[in-house]
């Protein structure tokens, strides 16, 4: 399982990075979204997989008794789906009101400010 | 319990919200904007003097214990940090008043504003790092906005820049927070401080500091990772560059000091010497960008790339007269920096230009505002006796005990090339004669005293700031001094989080 997850994080990461590289910022914003998705499925990786067992004390005792799964990287992952999702919809919007005032979808064409 | 290490996030955060209620009472959010930030200076005031009596201060938010809830952490450094975002802070507040427009007033330029300090000083103060990665979250949505408040074509052209590159360090930053999880299994930076020291493999630690260095690298704008900065600071209103230019890219220098000193000094032989010629190469191509451009923010804004070279040199010469002149370079470049952003912010409002061979002449028609642009210009150059000399000074000669000569030459020379940079806008733009030429011309506007005092207020405060920490650099030398001795002794900083002394696990 988890050299089928690493695979795909790999794929997902060089998926994202030759979007980024093209000039249209439409494919830009596609692959900051398979990036930060990448991110979290390594996360959710690093963390160990284990299968069926739940975080969960039985009643009546201070700690789990066998180990279990680490709930907290799936915390994280959850903050960091929100935050990516704000933050890439505000990136489309973004990319939306260049498109209307820059007239262009051509990062070659958007560099005005750069010298 | 100790209040004041919350309050400094719960004012911004509040302020904000209640700015949010009052959206259509544009007197309201102005009156919000002033009080909330100068709540924000009050407290943090409070806070760096509990800190500087009492040491480290800890708290545990919702009680949970470290190394299981979030600490919110305020060391000298942070406290300090604290200090600066409340100052500049107010500064700008004041500048926006009569700066920004009423159109961008309307669209929530001060809701946005204050998220954004509450961003900054819950980066400064927060004990754990996947918190810090949320701060930054915070603090980037909020910068985004700010930036592209007003929707020019090069406010657009810079935002996608900005944008994406500070998103890729986001994300760098998240795979790097989850891999260290993966290892340590913990995320309270003490207590991952204290466990990585436990460690045999340090090849994987090498690793991941690596990571951190480019994430917090973007952030803060470093060789060769910088060119978002020179894209986009000089595309939004004045107020809003000034903010950034004071407080964004020293959350990234920030977060470099705090890792490097208190996570990541394993094996200063690689990391910090990849760090000095990072600072050494930021300076220089920094200060060389800037001898090419001929717009006022434009030049400035490389003037940041640079000046953020000697801050990180002091990180990376690693020795504790180094680290104090880091953190004496941060207090006085944050203070200069955002004094030339709002210096400019008012040239441009009198003259309606920022492109030096439109501008001419200030310096006849107002000549406070030329004694005011000098006092930060020849600062920045490190001109003594005004606070850029003592911090350069500090910087080099720790440099020079540190026997690395090659870096310390070149940072005396990018303090030679600061100097050509800053007179030649004072040339350009104080000192010639307006241009003749009809079509360079631009006239000159009409600007009410009231706004003049309103963006002249803070603007003086600042430069009084810059002259006070130049002719008594004592005090801040000994506050420098003490920082940089807990920076170096981490364990103290373990010690006071987790409460138990550090070392073995």
């Amino acid at each position: 399982m988890e050299s089928l997850m690493a695979v795909s994080i790999g794929v997902l990461f060089a998926t994202a990075i030759y979007m980024m590289l093209r000039r249209s910022i439409v494919k830009l914003v596609i692959g900051l979204m398979l990036l930060s998705n990448a991110a979290n499925l390594l996360i959710f990786t690093t963390a160990g997989m284990r299968r069926g067992a739940p975080p969960l004390v039985p009643e009546g005792l201070g700690a789990p008794t066998s180990a279990v799964a680490d709930p907290l990287p799936q915390a994280l992952v959850l903050t960091a789906i929100v935050i990516a999702f704000g933050v890439l919809s505000f990136a489309v919007v973004l990319v939306r009101r260049a498109w209307e005032v820059v007239r262009a979808d051509d990062l070659d064409q958007m560099k005005d400010t750069d010298t | 319990m100790t209040p004041q290490i919350a309050l400094p996030i719960l004012i911004p955060l509040f302020a904000g919200a209640l700015s949010l209620v009052c959206w259509r009472s544009r007197t309201m959010q102005r009156l919000i904007a002033v009080g909330g930030t100068a709540g924000l200076l009050i407290t943090s005031c409070w806070l760096l003097m509990t800190v500087n009596r009492e040491g480290i201060q800890v708290m545990q938010v919702g009680g949970w214990s470290a190394p299981f809830g979030i600490s919110l952490v305020a060391d000298l450094l942070g406290a300090i940090m604290v200090v600066l975002t409340g100052v500049i802070g107010l500064a700008v507040a004041l500048f926006s008043l009569a700066s920004i427009g009423r159109g961008h007033q309307d669209y929530g330029y001060f809701p946005l504003m204050h998220l954004l300090l509450a961003g900054v000083a819950g980066a400064f103060l927060t004990g754990d790092i996947f918190n810090l990665y949320v701060w930054f979250e915070v603090m980037l949505v909020a910068s985004f906005a700010l930036l592209i408040l007003g929707s020019e074509k090069p406010q657009m052209e810079g935002a996608i820049k900005y944008v994406t590159l500070n998103l890729v360090s986001s994300v760098l930053f998240l795979v790097a927070v989850g891999l260290l999880y993966g290892m340590v299994g913990t995320l309270n930076m003490a207590d991952i401080a204290r466990r990585l020291a436990s460690l045999e493999d340090t090849g994987m630690v090498d690793v991941l500091a690596m990571m951190f260095m480019v994430a917090f690298g973007i952030k803060a704008a470093a060789f060769p990772l910088f060119f978002w900065l020179p894209a986009s600071y000089h595309t939004p209103p004045v107020a809003v560059s000034a903010l950034f230019a004071g407080l964004l890219t020293k959350v990234g220098v920030y977060a470099l000091f705090r890792v490097f000193t208190l996570i990541f000094h394993h094996s200063p032989g690689y990391t910090h010497e990849i760090l000095q010629w990072g600072a050494a190469l930021t300076m220089l191509s920094g200060v060389l960008g800037a001898a090419a451009q001929f717009e006022f923010r434009r030049i400035l804004s490389f003037h940041i790339v640079s000046q953020i070279g000697y801050m990180i040199l002091g990180l990376a010469l690693f020795t504790p007269l180094a680290i104090l002149g880091g953190v004496f370079y941060i207090v006085h470049h944050i203070i200069v920096k955002t004094n030339l952003f709002l210096i400019s912010g008012i040239v441009q409002r009198l003259r309606g230009s920022y492109r030096l061979e439109a501008l001419g002449g200030v310096y006849r028609d107002h000549p406070w505002l030329a004694v005011l642009f000098l006092v930060s210009a020849l600062s920045l150059a490190g001109m003594p006796p005004l606070s850029g000399f003592f911090a350069k000074f500090i910087v080099i000669r720790a440099g020079l005990e540190a026997e690395a000569y090659g870096v310390t030459a070149i940072a005396l020379l990018v303090g030679l090339l600061t100097l050509y940079s800053m007179t030649k806008i004072w040339n350009e733009a104080f000192w010639k004669a307006p241009p003749d030429d009809e079509a360079d011309r631009v006239p000159p506007r009409q600007v009410g005293q009231r706004e003049l005092w309103l963006m002249g207020a803070p603007v003086v405060g600042l430069a009084i700031c810059t002259l006070v920490i130049g002719l008594q650099p004592d005090a801040l030398y000994a506050l420098a001094e003490a920082s940089a001795a807990q920076l170096l002794a981490p364990e103290r900083y373990i010690e006071a989080v987790l409460g138990t002394p550090g070392g073995g696990v």
